[in-house]
């Protein structure tokens, strides 16, 4: 999984249907001290986070499939969790 | 998924035998719109063309649009964007 930030939403009419009714996110991967690392991608909202917060994504076809609900969806990123907090050491 | 550009289309006549559709070139694009990576080639779910911005999935997921055809593919267009919103005031409007 990847600590990302969601910075934005996008809106499709015309999708796939096992994608109707989920919600397209925008997340920006982050490194662990919060700095943007790579490109933003998208990702299906599974757990109702907003822009601004820092979630937990998942980039894998079958776990996302299972993060919407759907069997054989043709979806490869998920937020499957909102970020409280991140401890970690350099040292460590 | 990303978000990305349809810049072009492939034409290939000798082809596996359940590659059908059309074929796109893809242009990854940034949440600010500008062009991020390499293109790539991706099929088509959704019926997108040159110009549009749309979202793709990579890997073995993007045979399942075609279900029960199995394309031997890595990455498919699965939805044409309208638009897209950012936390900031830029906001984008798919062309």
């Amino acid at each position: 999984m990847q600590i990302c930030r969601v910075v934005g939403t996008v809106v499709s009419t015309k999708k796939n249907r096992k994608l109707e009714g989920a919600k397209l996110l925008l997340v920006q991967p982050l490194t662990l001290d919060g700095q943007p690392r790579g490109v933003a991608l998208m990702a299906i909202d599974a757990v109702g986070a907003g822009v601004g917060e820092r979630v937990l994504v998942v980039v894998e076809g079958k776990a996302a499939g299972d993060a919407l609900g759907q069997k054989a969806a043709a979806v490869d990123a998920a937020v499957i969790g909102i970020v409280d907090t991140v401890d970690y050491r350099d040292d460590a | 998924m990303q978000l990305a550009r349809v810049i072009g289309e492939v034409v290939s006549s000798m082809k596996d035998a359940n590659l059908v559709g059309t074929l796109l070139v893809l242009q990854p694009i940034a949440a600010s719109g500008a062009p991020a990576g390499r293109t790539l080639v991706a099929l088509d779910s959704v019926g997108a063309g040159v110009g549009e911005h749309v979202f793709f999935v990579r890997g073995r997921e993007a045979a399942y649009p075609f279900y029960p055809a199995e394309p031997p593919i890595d990455a498919a267009v699965i939805g044409i964007v309208d638009h897209w919103d950012l936390e900031d005031d830029a906001r984008p409007e798919a062309k």
